[in-house]
């Protein structure tokens, strides 16, 4: 919407009201002067980006139209959110925040023209963007080439560590080890059948997570592995290989619509949740909206955050989120890293005083944030952050209950070493 | 009435305006971004011209040039993927020396299809061979059987939805949904300078005009008044004596291979290539943009698909989120009142004020060669 990308023309009191909504836990930061120790321009910028006096400028680049837009609206919105936050906290360097937000159209060549465009045209300080792995492939050479900073907040298969990306979402192995080591623990599983959808990261997710059965829990088998392409909705023939081979756990990489399918059929095969373990690493409380809590309610997942965790960031983030966006909105995993893109940008700039690539690339490692919804998170060498893995166990009304979680942040290791 | 001469009056004028915008406007005032984007939209234009030659002019709607796009774009992505995957790019794999892909899909060495394409010439042979071979295929299938019409617009519209759930479905193979992604040179030179994209801008252009003046060319030989004449009166060429079958496949086939040199050069263009220009979706819009620039004009096609794309950039630059509906309606608007595209407007609108400009002109000129020594207006 052309409002959007021009906040502060159209509807200035609109905004200033939003702002103040969502700005609550940092009303007590308003009344300072916000241009009292703003940084010369020419001293933090000195590659020619978007920043002004007064202004600094990012890019929002995620679907919003076609196939993904039902995922990615989520990471928007809480970009959006974020974004608005800063900017009632005073800024970045005294600088607020525009931002100009382009649609990849769930067409990855699309996303890498708009990355292009948000680089070359618009000289993006930041972009926060892209969702699927194929649109983040389409856009990596962009960011690389025009050497440009983007904030990716889904979880992902790994392989991959670049100057110019920081991840914000899990890398397989933050995801699925500690959830299989305490499947194995508390429920004392020894078979696992796993399944996915057909790409990169359920494919790359369920190698990881064969090797770990395989080679590090005593006494572990697979006993089937099986892929279904994307957007598939028959699961009858697997449903009765399950039923048949009786695993003590069914390991789900199952994304997308397929997921409604897959659970409605487990259902209807008799297969209980609250009988058999099923532990998937795909479903968040967005993809529960469309399943139903009634059809997935008993299943584990593990995930990093979940709208329903008990601590004092989280109890001011989800009210601002609902406030800013609608008390019907859920907020899943990636919806909550999307929010801290911004927040990281953010804090890396002050810390490294300088909008340019290369220092913010260099000062990002080490960066915390104390602030986040999930906890206290830090960005780590390799440009991924430290988080904790949170198993959940889904209930009837849509929501998680935290089941465990691990006792120290997990450290990202994109390249896993004996899991390739 | 036949036209003796290559170009007419129109078509040559035509012909000019585009060169000048191709090879000096645009080049001139755009900056590198958006000149690529314009050779973005020009690989359309390839198709476009095929679908000319093949729709407008034989009649045959395809709905899977798709395919045809998407095959020659993706024999030139695994040239550059496999230049882009040297054992020393690729250290960090279990399997060093093969696409990133294969590694991720388990795969331990280089399939057999595979091979040929560490060639350039072969590649280039295969750009316009393989997508070639495979019309001829369903050209023979079809239309020694008399298929033609919707139905074959059904048949392509199923071959170009078979090629991408293969594509998608083998992704070990073939990069699943992710497509071929991160290519970098081509034969030693980085195409992903600003200068390496100003080059291809103009070596695609060349190329454009080469396809251009191949269409001019069948369709002013007694091939393409045969492929107007079977447009017409199927049944009457092929009580005539000519074989319609082979005139239908040699135009199927011609689009083929002029959708793929779009293909190769998009690949070139864009860094990539993906299952989502060879599905359903994306051939349709390639008859769109023919549609739009109207599809008895090979000039209208290349205009078709630089305003089509160019609007969905725009739009979509304007208005994230309504910028569909915006296209959809424009879409609409085109067809229902202009059924002959841009080309249809231009011929019956501007063309006759130019002809009239040319005549007074003319007289003008007739007189002030009477008036000689008048002073110049």
């Amino acid at each position: 919407m052309s409002d959007e990308t021009k906040p502060g023309l159209k509807s200035p009191l609109r905004r200033k009201l939003l702002m103040g909504m969502a700005a609550l836990p940092a009303v007590s930061m308003l009344g300072r002067p916000a241009f009292a120790d703003v940084p010369a321009t020419s001293a933090v910028n000195t590659t020619g980006l978007a920043v002004t006096d007064s202004e600094v400028t990012v890019g929002i680049l995620h679907s919003v139209t076609g196939t993904m837009a039902i995922s990615e609206t989520g990471s928007v919105e809480a970009e959006k959110l974020a974004i608005e936050q800063i900017n009632a906290a005073g800024g970045v360097l005294g600088r607020k925040i525009k931002f100009i937000q382009e649609d990849g159209a769930s067409d990855w060549p699309t996303f890498a023209e708009k990355a292009k465009k948000l680089l070359v045209n618009d000289k993006c300080a930041a972009v926060m963007g892209c969702w699927t792995s194929a649109s983040r492939k389409a856009v990596l050479p962009v960011f690389e080439q025009y050497n440009g900073m983007l904030y990716y907040p889904t979880f992902y298969e790994g392989l991959e560590q670049s100057k110019n990306v920081i991840y914000t979402g899990q890398e397989a192995t933050q995801q699925i080890i500690a959830g299989l080591d305490w499947v194995n623990k508390t429920k004392g599983a020894k078979s696992f059948y796993l399944l996915g959808s057909d790409y990169i990261w359920p494919r790359t997710s369920n190698k990881i997570a064969r090797k770990h059965i395989e080679n590090h829990l005593q006494g572990c088998k697979v006993v089937g592995e099986e892929y279904f392409p994307l957007g598939s909705t028959q699961f009858n023939s697997v449903i009765n290989k399950i039923k048949l081979t009786k695993p003590d756990v069914i390991y789900a990489i199952i994304v997308g619509g397929s997921n409604v399918a897959f659970y409605k059929q487990l259902k209807a095969a008799g297969i209980d949740l609250s009988k058999q373990t099923l532990l998937t690493i795909s479903v968040t409380e967005d993809e529960i909206d469309g399943i139903g809590g009634e059809n997935i309610a008993g299943a584990y997942a593990c995930m990093k955050y979940f709208q329903s965790l008990d601590n004092p960031n989280n109890k001011t983030f989800v009210p601002a989120f609902k406030k800013m966006w609608g008390e019907k909105t859920v907020i899943g995993d990636v919806t909550q890293a999307a929010y801290l893109g911004p927040w990281l940008w953010k804090l890396t700039v002050e810390k490294a005083q300088s909008f340019d690539i290369d220092k913010i690339a260099a000062a990002s490692p080490g960066v915390e944030f104390k602030g986040a919804p999930e906890g206290y998170v830090r960005i780590h060498e390799n440009h991924h952050l430290w988080s904790k893995t949170r198993v959940g166990r889904a209930k009837a009304d849509g929501q998680y209950e935290l089941i465990y979680e691990t006792a120290d942040l997990v450290e990202p290791d994109p390249f896993p070493k004996g899991y390739q | 009435m036949i036209n003796s001469r290559f170009f007419n009056r129109s078509e040559l004028l035509g012909f000019l305006a585009l060169a000048v915008l191709l090879f000096l406007i645009l080049p001139l005032s755009l900056d590198i971004f958006r000149l690529n984007l314009v050779a973005k939209y020009l690989t359309y234009a390839f198709v476009g011209i095929g679908l000319v030659l093949c729709w407008g002019y034989g009649g045959i709607l395809s709905l899977g040039q798709g395919v045809f796009f998407g095959l020659g774009g993706y024999c030139m992505a695994m040239y550059l993927k496999l230049e882009a995957s040297s054992v020393a790019n690729t250290k960090i794999q279990s399997t060093p020396g093969i696409p990133d892909f294969m590694d991720w899909n388990q795969l331990t060495s280089l399939p057999f299809f595979w091979k040929p394409f560490h060639s350039f010439p072969i590649t280039l042979l295969a750009i316009l061979l393989v997508p070639a071979f495979f019309a001829l295929i369903i050209g023979a299938a079809m239309f020694k059987r008399r298929v033609g019409g919707v139905y074959f617009a059904i048949i392509t519209q199923a071959i170009a939805a078979i090629l991408t759930i293969l594509i998608v479905g083998q992704q070990g193979y073939t990069g699943g949904i992710n497509g071929i992604t991160d290519l970098r040179t081509l034969h030693g030179w980085d195409i992903r300078t600003d200068h390496a994209k100003f080059i291809l801008y103009f070596v695609e252009v060349v190329l454009l005009f080469g396809c251009i003046v191949a269409a001019q060319f069948i369709r002013l030989t007694k091939l393409g008044r045969i492929l107007v004449a079977m447009r017409e009166q199927e049944d009457r060429v092929r009580f005539s004596g000519y074989s319609v079958a082979n005139f239908k496949i040699f135009a199927f086939c011609a689009a083929a291979v002029f959708a793929a040199i779009g293909g190769a050069m998009f690949t070139l263009e864009v860094g990539f290539m993906s299952p989502s220009f060879v599905g359903i979706v994306p051939s349709i819009e390639m008859v769109i943009y023919t549609a739009v620039g109207g599809r008895m004009s090979i000039f209208g096609a290349v205009w078709g698909a630089l305003l089509v794309n160019f609007a969905k950039t725009s739009l979509s630059e304007s208005f994230p989120q309504l910028w569909l509906f915006g296209l959809g309606a424009l879409f609409i608007a085109v067809v229902l009142a202009f059924a002959n595209g841009l080309s249809g407007i231009w011929a019956d609108h501007v063309q006759p004020r130019i002809d009239r400009l040319l005549a007074s002109r003319k007289s003008k000129s007739a007189a002030g060669m009477i008036a000689d020594g008048a002073p110049a207006e």
